[in-house]
């Protein structure tokens, strides 16, 4: 039952789904084309056809990358890396510092709180030129700039400095989410742990972070996916191929300057779509609200 | 949001607060094991980078003067700037680009798509809503294929096969021949769903009293849009607005990804990073790149001040709720 106000007749109702329909083609013809591309030898428009040109050629031949293409692994995995590092970090960082800001009071409380609101609405973006040159001087850093395993180092053209400066730039949004479902739990059990001589780092690991794990699900997700999707941070900090991610990898298949065999370059791309649109299918009601708060930068 | 805490009030400070030299040193220490590493990226990568870029933007630093043998200019990128024969156009793309994707999507379509998605059965509203979200999931450079593929010749393109075809237009490749609405699309469907979100949860909110009174009084759809929605939205909208113009003015990816600035879509945030950062001749002009940039920077920094001044964002800094241990 909907109990809407004013929804009208039920045929205003469907020109208004007609309508919203009509607008929201452009979206899904996108993905259409995607999903039929990538199994057909090529395509006009969203027709499949085969070498001749004759609807049809249907085929799996596409997906040969996923074995003759040793690439595809490396930088799958190093994407995988980033955004699982990229997690990991948000969701440590963000949440001790939001707990400090909701239930601490400490000198510079205020200052920081503020401090987070502007760079929340600041576009982190314009600082690209900067932070190259804080990554050069991190590389310099003996023990941190190079040479650690997995991740590279925290330097220039090290998947470990991608993950910092991405980590850096999520962390407004981050403290302040995480302040904000601190904010809203009942501080009872934590205070009777508190006077019962718990350590402050003690409660927060045992009694407090647990009832927020709704909040650490959305952030996780939304750190995952912008890890996972990241373009611009990895093209502009990473020179080597060996150490690129999957989105500039598709990138390169792109910008190749034979003509792009568009059939196999999307099915590259449906590849780097599928852990999103699982993401989509799941957690709709999360992405909903968090993307809301969470856009930076991007439009 | 659950409203639990807000209903308890904060604890008698004086009653639980302990005095001592020993309690004031660990009070001390806790809070900066729990800021310390939010607080070191926190200047490492907005701080320092801010005093960088304005201090690179005072010399002459290139691939040419390497990192060694640069000196200070003064102002000198920045005349160069307002003498640069470029300067003139770039402005004037930055202009059309966020004047029409403001307008046309992240504000005009975003209304629009909240409006239709609340006046239509909810869970068919919640779908379209979910669909007009999936642009910005999506990996730009995944995202840019399949407008790159909906624009390109015949026989591939969509445009050309499925709409233009029929109607009898001639193809070609649209990219080249349409640039800005291609980039106006393109940032246009990602950029609608914040609008969106945010004008949804306003419409939502409104008071049903004010609904049933304009029902009441015979009104029409379009009259409770005009004179009941829009006038309780104002403030959501100015947001969007202002918020999305500094967002659109710095943002530069999908315009990379698209048309890498060719055929005359080079925008001043796009313009910065190929002089600083990538260019085909591979001189990198770091000092007139973060000049450029440097203006984006201070434009930023006054506007997300202007956020702070006046949408009030200070009421939201509450006071913490167990201070006192």
């Amino acid at each position: 039952m909907d109990d809407r106000l004013g929804m009208g007749g039920r045929w205003r109702v469907l020109i208004l789904l007609v309508a919203l329909g009509v607008l929201t083609i452009p979206i899904v013809v996108g993905y259409v084309w995607i999903v039929i591309s990538t199994f057909s030898q090529r395509t006009y428009g969203l027709v499949p056809v085969d070498a001749l040109g004759q609807p049809g050629g249907l085929t799996l031949r596409n997906w040969s990358f996923l074995w003759a293409d040793p690439n595809i692994w490396r930088v799958s995995l190093n994407s995988l890396v980033l955004a699982v590092g990229l997690t990991i970090g948000v969701v440590l960082v963000s949440s001790l510092a939001g707990y400090a800001l909701s239930r601490i009071s400490f000198p510079g409380r205020r200052i920081f709180l503020g401090t987070t609101l502007v760079l929340h609405a600041f576009p982190s973006v314009t600082l690209l030129i900067a932070i190259y040159f804080v990554l050069r001087w991190i590389t310099r850093i003996p023990g941190l700039g190079r040479g650690i395993p997995i991740i590279g180092g925290f330097g220039y053209n090290t998947l470990g400095g991608v993950i910092l400066v991405m980590l850096a730039l999520q962390l407004p949004l981050g403290i302040w989410l995480m302040k904000g479902f601190f904010d809203h739990i009942s501080w009872d059990i934590e205070r009777a742990a508190l006077i019962d001589g718990c350590s402050r780092l003690r409660t927060w690991w045992q009694i407090v972070l647990p009832q927020i794990k709704p909040g650490i699900a959305a952030l996780s997700i939304f750190s995952f996916i912008s890890g996972w999707n990241e373009f611009l941070i990895p093209y502009t900090y990473i020179t080597d191929q060996q150490k690129s991610t999957i989105a500039a990898y598709l990138n390169s298949l792109l910008g190749d300057t034979a003509p792009v065999n568009y059939s196999q370059v999307a099915a590259v791309g449906l590849f780097q779509l599928i852990p999103v649109i699982i993401f989509f299918i799941f957690t709709q009601e999360y992405l909903l609200s968090i993307f809301a708060g969470g856009t930076k930068g991007g439009a | 949001m659950p409203e639990s805490a807000s209903a308890i009030s904060a604890p008698d400070a004086g009653e639980v607060r302990r005095v001592g030299d020993g309690a004031s040193l660990r009070s001390l220490l806790g809070p900066l094991l729990f800021m310390g590493p939010a607080t070191v990226l926190v200047v490492v990568f907005f701080f320092v980078p801010v005093v960088i870029v304005l201090a690179i933007s005072l010399t002459d630093m290139s691939t040419a003067t390497g990192f060694g043998s640069w000196k200070w200019v003064q102002f000198e990128n920045y005349r160069k700037i307002v003498s640069h024969p470029n300067t003139g156009q770039v402005l004037g793309n930055t202009i059309k680009y966020v004047a029409l994707t403001l307008s046309l999507f992240n504000v005009g379509m975003a209304l629009v798509i909240a409006l239709l998605t609340t006046h239509v059965p909810r869970r068919a509203g919640f779908l379209f809503r979910s669909l007009w979200l999936l642009p910005r999931l999506t990996p730009s450079v995944v995202y840019i294929m399949m407008w790159r593929y909906v624009a390109a010749d015949a026989p591939y393109g969509i445009l050309n096969r499925h709409l233009l075809g029929p109607l009898g237009i001639q193809p070609t490749n649209w990219l080249p021949a349409q640039p800005w609405l291609f980039v106006v699309l393109t940032n246009g469907f990602i950029g609608a769903s914040f609008g969106m979100v945010i004008f949804t949860s306003a419409i939502e909110s409104i008071h049903r009293d004010y609904m049933i009174a304009a029902l009441v009084d015979g009104c029409s759809l379009w009259q409770r849009v005009r004179y009941v929605i829009l006038p309780l939205i104002r403030w959501p909208l100015l947001f969007v607005t202002t918020y999305q113009t500094l967002s659109l003015l710095t943002s530069f990816e999908q315009i990379l990804l698209l048309t890498d600035g060719q055929f005359g879509t080079e925008v001043w945030s796009l313009w910065a990073y190929h002089r600083a950062l990538s260019n085909y001749w591979g001189n990198f002009q770091w000092g007139f790149g973060a000049a450029l940039a440097a203006v984006l920077v201070l434009i930023g920094i006054v506007m997300a001040l202007v956020y702070m001044r006046y949408f009030q964002f200070n009421q939201l800094i509450q006071e913490p709720k167990i201070e006192a241990l």
